[in-house]
């Protein structure tokens, strides 16, 4: 059994919004029936850019439910903006707690809630653009990476209570550990802000980016003859584009990844993840 | 969560209520008769004399005699036992034949045993058809002279589908391999004869029928090799070390004895309420699926899936009534795969989620079954409204 708070167990029993919205402004839909879970996540969107209604449909344990229930009150009323800052661990929060096993019903929360918010702006979410780690759950490296970044996760185990990778045959376990190195590697001890975590709007990270870009790596990489193009900022993810002999060069990867993203992350904030423009 | 006192209990696959009368019966030897059946002086060895009565009782139910069971502390270590006995006996022997639907107890043991022994082992685990049924041609097919042990339950936990053991014992035998049974689940609920079906182990656990936990019972069948398990002392013939778990072992003697008296009541009357409970619930909630063999089941056990709700959701609201039962769904099984029964049956994701196991007992009342069947379409509607699958 269980150990769930009386907040989770509420939220449950007596779920807020559940139902479908018709005109909705934005749907995100994650998870499936072979998961054991899966959510729809409605969100009707007014003309000052606040969300007026939200409305959830689940299939799934109590957690789950409860986390849907949670997301649609916490963000009625919050303008886009606000609402793409949500967390899975303000999820977790609002509903006191959930047990370690559970994380990833949080985590379906907060993806639902970005890909409700991508599809009202019309974008695709880098997430979907990953490398797929996890073939029973459909996890890519993106999505782990992240979680291991946000929830500062250590061990496999802890990776599949938030992102449910590595829980069914468990032939990926190797990759995650991997990407646990990865990320413990180049993570930056993170500095204490006063008054709780950095936070930064959108346009505030595209102009310090820009900055960073114009001040150190623009000319750097002109050196070589490449360039680079600031393409979107979605949440931490920032999409670019490599220009001129970048677009050739076999080591463009390393690049973004060693240079470019550990630029922005010392500079800019340091949750940010650099990803290349498919386009 | 339950909103009210009242418990409806139909989990007895997973744990029963200890008896009445078992309990009664136990009760001294916790007090006034706290002698140990070792001792040479007569407070300790009239206790001794009771141990033996209950093995008598365990033996009555099985057909088998007395000094062919040993008390263990659980099914687990009598399915150990066994299996291990088996392979030490015949070391020039690797190959377990077994099934995909087994309990942990034997299926995490077999596949844990490379690392265990240090020696390579080959394990068959023969798949199922959809109703949970196995294919004999098959089974006699894996049979080789490398074969140590087959290791097949006698009735599934998960949905009750009873194997033919009598056959599948006789097919053992003519190829010369010696033939375990976990029994756990089928020992009190059906006639079990060990004079008629010669398998060289069966496994038995107390708290399944009515006794309290902490006691099992492994049988071995006169001139079956035997290697011990737990070493120690010269307890159960020397064949399990340990003083013996007096009290316990009195109850599962008692409750071995009602359980004999209770056979046909099992099948008839519980059968009838499982009947009525499963019959109704097909019939008052569309889109619900019997998971197993319809007729070759055992009476207590019913197994039904709500197709695009989940579980452990389904649990919890029960839970509201004080309704008891399981659910083979991922969140509920501890890992995030649903039951590894339901999947080897091919049960479709959208079911294997939304499966819930009600296990009967002699203790349900019909006043229960229909209480029942007058919560859950309310509860999987519900759900179902929640459902982004349901496309009621």
């Amino acid at each position: 059994m269980w150990e769930y708070t009386e907040k989770v167990k509420e939220h449950f029993l007596n779920p807020r919004n559940v139902g479908e919205i018709e005109d909705a402004d934005g749907i995100g839909e994650v998870g499936s029936l072979a998961c054991g879970d899966a959510l729809t996540l409605y969100l009707k969107v007014g003309e000052d850019k606040k969300i007026i209604d939200a409305k959830f449909k689940t299939f799934g344990c109590a957690s789950a439910i409860a986390s849907s229930s949670a997301l649609t009150e916490m963000v009625k009323g919050l303008s886009i903006e606000e609402a793409s800052k949500i967390t899975n661990e303000d999820i977790a929060d609002y509903l006191g707690e959930l047990p370690k096993e559970k994380m990833h019903c949080s985590v379906m929360g907060r993806e639902a809630l970005e890909a409700a918010i991508a599809n009202y702006q019309g974008v695709i979410l880098p997430m979907a653009q990953g490398e797929v780690v996890c073939e029973c759950f459909g996890v890519t490296d993106i999505e782990i990476k992240r979680a291991v970044e946000e929830s500062s996760l250590r061990t496999i185990e802890e990776v599949t209570n938030f992102t449910k990778a590595g829980g069914g045959c468990g032939k990926c376990e190797e990759r995650i550990q991997e990407l646990i190195d990865e990320v413990r590697k180049t993570a930056h001890p993170k500095p204490i802000p006063m008054g709780g975590p950095k936070r930064m709007t959108t346009v505030q990270k595209i102009k310090m980016i820009e900055d960073v870009f114009d001040r150190e790596v623009r000319p750097t990489l002109k050196k070589d003859g490449g360039d680079i193009e600031l393409i979107d900022v979605d949440g931490d993810f920032v999409i670019v584009a490599l220009r001129g002999a970048c677009v050739s060069c076999a080591k463009s990867q390393t690049t973004l990844k060693e240079y470019v993203e550990k630029k922005l992350r010392e500079e800019v904030l340091d949750t940010l993840i650099v990803e290349e423009s498919k386009v | 969560m339950s909103e009210n006192s009242r418990i409806i209990y139909m989990d007895n696959n997973a744990t029963t209520m200890v008896a009445p009368e078992v309990l009664e019966t136990m009760m001294p030897y916790f007090s006034d008769l706290y002698g140990n059946p070792s001792s040479m002086h007569n407070f300790g060895g009239q206790v001794g004399k009771v141990v033996d009565r209950a093995r008598e009782q365990v033996a009555a139910l099985l057909n088998a005699s007395p000094d062919e069971l040993i008390f263990t502390s659980c099914g687990t270590e009598s399915d150990s036992t066994a299996i291990l006995s088996a392979l030490q006996a015949q070391p020039e022997k690797r190959h377990i034949v077994t099934t995909r639907v087994e309990h942990p107890a034997v299926k995490n043991l077999c596949e844990s045993l490379d690392s265990l022994t240090g020696h390579k082992h080959r394990i068959t685990q023969l798949p199922v058809e959809s109703d949970g049924t196995i294919d004999l041609q098959r089974y006699e097919d894996s049979l080789t002279d490398e074969t140590a042990i087959v290791s097949v339950m006698w009735a599934n936990n998960e949905t009750g589908v009873i194997f033919p053991i009598e056959k599948m014992v006789e097919i053992a035998k003519s190829h010369g391999v010696l033939f375990h049974t976990d029994a756990v689940q089928a020992v009190g609920k059906i006639p079990i004869d060990l004079d008629k079906v010669p398998v060289d182990f069966l496994s038995l656990s107390g708290h399944k029928l009515h006794a309290p936990k902490g006691v099992g019972v492994l049988y071995v069948r006169k001139r079956t090799p035997f290697v011990p398990f737990v070493i120690g002392g010269h307890q159960e013939h020397g064949r399990r070390g340990g003083t013996e778990n007096v009290s316990s072992i009195i109850g599962l003697g008692k409750a071995c004895e009602i359980a004999g008296r209770h056979i046909k009541t099992e099948n008839t009357v519980v059968r009838t309420l499982r009947d009525k409970l499963e019959s109704g619930l097909l019939k008052s909630i569309p889109k619900a699926i019997l998971n197993g063999h319809k007729t070759m089941r055992l009476p207590n056990t019913s197994n039904v899936s709500f197709e695009y709700v989940e579980g452990e959701a389904i649990l919890l609201h029960m839970d509201r009534f004080g309704i008891c039962a399981s659910s083979g769904s991922a969140c509920t099984s501890g890992s995030l795969e649903p039951s590894h029964v339901l999947r080897a049956m091919g049960v479709p994701f959208t079911a294997a989620h939304g499966s819930i196991r009600f296990s009967l007992s002699v203790y349900n009342t019909e006043d229960e079954v229909d209480f029942i069947l007058e919560k859950m379409p309310a509860i999987i509607a519900n759900l179902r409204e929640m459902s982004p699958f349901w496309k009621g």
